[in-house]
């Protein structure tokens, strides 16, 4: 086996950055201060800009296989892995104010970053149960260790070990059932345990219970009903930097794995997970959009509000064809945007003394900061998929590609929760917009609040804005999506 | 046609947003006298620019005019596909003409946000003319939808007091019919192959259980933006909490979205469902007709009282669509372009009191004539309007579908006619409650009548009400075609 064999470019990516994130943990022995992280915050998005510009280069290359094939690199991939490395980019740039004020603004918080990065684009690429679950527990780990990193809180604490106790059992559970998968096929390469399906029908009892407890595994890191329940306590016990990073990014990751897994390796056996998708799917609608309502915290608002957006995310997936996985690509690349944008405004609004994570803070928002007011409101619009921000066209996508594949009641029943769903976005608008001002307000004193770093503000504008989807930008990216997925298959 | 034809559409759409753009970024209160005159000249640019498309539009076709079509999103066959018809021409005229009133209205009782206040309403603008000219499935819902948020804001933020209920309720019954007219959409770009062309849509053959289906997805969208009975209860709550301007828009143009929808894609997309349906929407239509102008007869809040009279009209509208008729549905497009100067100018009306007294109770008025003879003189002018007064805008579209009617169903006419009954009485009974009788109390005795900005308002919706009433034959000159077209369309059976 030669070097050539490996093809190693295509791992090129992952390389650098894990290569980098080593790099900077040593360059951070030698930082004097250990509370600030001097020149590893530059160091740290060169990488990611480096990780970014490798891996889009590889999008219109022919797909290939990559070490033994334990690695694909496809178009699919190239993007993701972009999207990713810009994503954990935006993330950075977005929590710097915020974590430097709470102290957790550590050399170590960045390396964690890094290799959260390369756990998930290792998930992007992957060609073999294994490398999936290596790149599920790399990211894994690195959020858990995240989260648990804001040591004088006993929230963020409780948060670390329910994520941490209830992630360890998912992922039990996954490799449960990639283990069954491994001793009915014999393999552990997707195109391999594709190509089993010609021999192996959906009769038989162990399949069943492979492809099963693969899908529940799958729906836990997605954050779908019924393994939804870390979802609210993580997003609200973490800082707001950290909920920003798992919330956003890794959600790109999950959609990933979903589709070499479901796309690729289970392909054939789509009647077996077909149901239980729309299952989950209407329920993650149902449920995340009508607990949504009740909550008065922004952080378990958005936490529950994901929920729901993972159950149309699902929808993409029921007709198990590419036209689908394309309208779920789009979906969730809208979506990672969205969520940067929103966490983005929190964090803009939070300062070293005060988190801006009550709905009541949020209240005359307008009068204090039109224009940051005027970003959430598109934010809020485009979450709940009111044209012309670009979740319409998200929502838009996947209800077609549900309908195309026969789904008319769940699309009915997902749209009549939408409207559900729209009502606890519009609250916020409502608050920003139509209250004013009180006394009741906890905000500190001195108004405006916060004002936060000016290239802060441009790059959270830019992304917001690119939310409106009137611009011919969302045709070209959804065209452009869609074109990645066109030789989409097994190699 | 000419470069200029086959822009003028997306040039009178967008002139408007991005001019509210500009209104915007006038910033705070301070630049207020700023932001109001660059509005008025947004405004009335626009009215200008929309006046070609009267001018040169060809009366002799039903054909689709100054058609724009470019790609927009491939993968979905998605175009961004302007073009219209005599159904939809005077309705852009309309928004465009009514944009520039609003703007006068709004000129001295905004004084929170006054650059927000205008930029609103011509975004708004630039929003509803874009549902009127979309001839592309996705663009149309774009359109439908995304008005929905400035007017959210306008009721929400410069509304009355219980203005945050109003608001929600208005945007999440919309968004519900919305939703559904949306799954219909994507049902009918399925079936067509990968088309969202409205008219592919509508030479689309489909069975008759689907076009029942895709029908009642339409007509929930449609009969909550109308609306119709049962689900007109957003409308007295919005009309009554939005500012005078919003009330204004929402009446005038607003809720002709709903019936342009029913013409533009319930009724070619599923004539036969539509016709199955029609005994329904007749029923329906009546039930407003007859059963709202009894309500409005005892509402003791001037604005509330103009709500329910504007549910009464619009059922005379439905009414006449679902008689498939040429007299009615012409009738009831005259009816549409009226009301919306009628009721539009009734609001404005309510709004010139309220300035004074912060009051909309009829109880709180009365003599009002005797301190304000001028502003009597338009009450009293548009009311009569309002009851269908021969000469007025009001009569020639209630008498003709009434008209229509009466050569179908007797019956249906007959019940339809007591409307103009009950209508004059609820409309004439306040008019003699505010305007006339003793001056009631001191208040009203220190009245100042119109001044020079409200009259010129009032006088230019006098103007187009009297000219309508009295000369109503290029209006109709402008629709016959399209909608001698569209019910020759509805008459052939899809099955």
């Amino acid at each position: 086996m030669t070097l050539a064999q490996l093809n190693l470019s295509i791992v090129g990516p992952e390389i650098v950055v894990s290569v980098m994130a080593c790099v900077i943990l040593i360059v951070d022995l030698y930082c004097k201060s250990p509370r600030r992280a001097g020149p590893i915050y530059p160091l740290a998005l060169i990488t990611l800009m480096a990780g970014a510009v490798l891996s889009f280069g590889q999008w219109d290359q022919p797909s290939a296989l990559a070490l033994n094939g334990l690695v694909i690199g496809d178009p699919v991939a190239a993007i993701l892995k972009a999207a990713t490395c810009l994503g954990v980019a935006g993330v950075l740039l977005y929590s710097r104010d915020y974590a430097q004020a709470r102290g957790l603004w550590r050399g170590e918080y960045l390396v964690l970053a890094l290799f959260g990065a390369v756990g998930m684009m290792t998930m992007i690429g992957a060609n073999h149960l294994l490398t999936i679950y290596v790149g599920l527990e790399l990211l894994a780990l690195c959020l858990y260790a995240m989260i648990g990193m804001q040591r004088d809180s006993v929230r963020a604490a409780e948060a670390a070990m329910k994520y941490f106790i209830l992630g360890a059992l998912a992922s039990g559970v996954l490799l449960y059932g990639m283990s069954l998968l491994y001793g009915l096929t014999g393999s552990l390469a997707l195109p391999a345990i594709s190509a089993a399906s010609a021999s192996l029908t959906l009769d038989s009892l162990p399949l069943l219970v492979a492809i099963a407890l693969i899908v529940a595994g799958l729906l836990f890191k997605l954050g779908a009903v019924p393994f939804h329940m870390w979802v609210p306590d993580v997003y609200d016990g973490s800082a707001t930097a950290t909920t920003l990073y798992l919330s956003a990014v890794p959600k790109l990751a999950a959609f990933a794995i979903l589709l070499r897994l479901l796309g690729v390796g289970l392909g054939d056996w789509l009647t077996a997970w077909q149901d239980m998708l729309a299952v989950a799917a209407v329920l993650s609608i149902a449920l995340g959009n009508i607990i949504a309502i009740a909550q008065r915290n922004i952080k378990r608002m958005l936490a529950y509000s994901t929920i729901s957006h993972m159950g149309f995310l699902l929808l993409g997936f029921l007709g198990g064809n590419v036209h689908g996985y394309s309208a779920a690509l789009s979906y969730v690349v809208i979506y990672a945007t969205v969520t940067l944008g929103a966490f983005g405004i929190i964090l803009v609004l939070s300062d070293s003394e005060f988190e801006s994570d009550t709905l009541d803070d949020f209240k005359g928002l307008n009068q204090r900061h039109p224009w940051l007011a005027f970003l959430m409101l598109i934010v809020m619009f485009s979450l709940a998929g009111i044209p012309p921000t670009a979740g319409f066209f998200a929502k838009l996508l996947v209800l077609q590609s549900a309908l195309e594949s026969g789904f008319v009641g769940t699309v009915v029943f997902a749209v009549l929760l939408a409207v559900v769903g729209a009502f606890y976005y519009l609250r916020v608008v409502k608050l920003m917009y139509f209250d004013s001002l009180d006394d009741t307000v906890t905000s500190p004193e001195g108004e405006p609040g916060p004002t936060p770093r000016r290239s802060f503000l441009w790059v959270l504008s830019a992304n917001i804005l690119l939310l409106l989807g009137i611009t011919p930008w969302v045709g070209s990216l959804v065209d452009w999506l869609s074109t990645a997925l066109n030789d989409f298959g097994p190699i | 046609m000419s470069w200029f034809d086959q822009h003028l559409l997306s040039l009178v759409i967008w002139f408007p947003v991005l001019g509210g753009i500009l209104v915007l970024s006038t910033g705070s209160d301070r630049n207020a006298p700023v932001a109001r005159r660059l509005a008025l000249g947004i405004a009335i640019t626009s009215f200008i620019l929309s006046l070609p498309l009267w001018t040169r539009f060809r009366l002799d076709t039903a054909a689709m005019q100054f058609v724009e079509r470019q790609p927009w999103i491939d993968r979905f066959n998605v175009h961004y596909h302007l073009g219209i018809d005599g159904i939809a021409m005077p309705l852009v005229l309309l928004t465009t003409f009514l944009t520039v009133i609003v703007v006068i209205a709004g000129w001295q009782v905004i004084r929170e946000r006054v650059a927000q206040y205008f930029a609103s309403f011509l975004i708004m603008e630039g929003l509803m003319i874009g549902v009127f000219c979309s001839l592309d499935g996705v663009l149309f819902y774009l359109f439908w939808e995304a008005m929905l948020i400035p007017m959210f804001l306008i009721v929400g933020v410069w509304g009355g007091p219980n203005r945050v209920y109003a608001a929600i309720k208005f945007f999440l019954y919309t968004l519900l019919g919305s939703l559904l007219m949306l799954v219909a959409l994507l049902y009918l770009y399925n079936a067509t192959g990968g088309s969202f062309n409205i008219l592919t849509f509508a030479q689309l053959p489909l069975d008759g259980p689907t076009q029942l289906m895709v029908f009642l997805a339409f007509f929930a969208a449609f009969a909550v933006k109308v609306p119709m009975v049962p689900v007109h209860t957003w409308l007295p709550d919005a009309h009554v909490e939005a500012p005078t301007g919003g009330s204004v828009i929402l009446a005038a143009i607003t809720l002709k979205m709903g019936a342009y929808g029913f013409l533009r894609l319930a009724i070619p997309i599923a004539p036969d469902a539509a016709h199955q349906l029609a005994p329904l929407v007749i029923a329906l239509s009546l039930v407003a007709v007859i059963y709202i102008a009894l309500v409005a007869l005892v509402q003791q809040d001037m604005k509330k009282l103009i709500a329910y009279s504007s549910i009464s009209h619009m059922g005379f509208v439905t009414l006449g669509f679902f008689i498939f008729d040429t007299r009615a549905m012409e009738g009831a497009l005259v009816q549409m372009i009226s009301h919306g100067f009628v009721s539009g100018a009734l609001f404005l009306c309510v709004g010139v009191l309220y300035d004074r007294l912060h009051s909309r109770e009829i109880a709180s008025y009365g003599g009002v004539v005797k301190v304000m003879p001028v502003f009597s003189f338009f009450l009293v002018f548009f009311a009569m309007a309002n009851a269908g007064l021969p000469g007025t805008s009001g009569f020639v579209g209630e008498f003709l579908v009434i008209l229509g009617t009466f050569s179908v169903n007797g019956w249906y006419a007959a019940l339809a006619a007591v409307t103009l009954v009950v209508g004059a009485a609820y409309t004439l009974w306040m008019v003699k409650r505010v305007a006339f009788g003793p001056v009631t109390s001191p208040a009203v005795a220190q009245l100042q009548d119109l001044s020079g900005r409200e009259t010129l308002m009032l006088l230019m919706v006098a103007a187009g009400v009297l000219a309508l009433g009295l000369w109503p034959l290029p209006l109709l000159d402008v629709m016959h075609a399209s909608v001698d077209n569209l019910l020759a369309h509805a008459a052939v059976s899809k099955l």
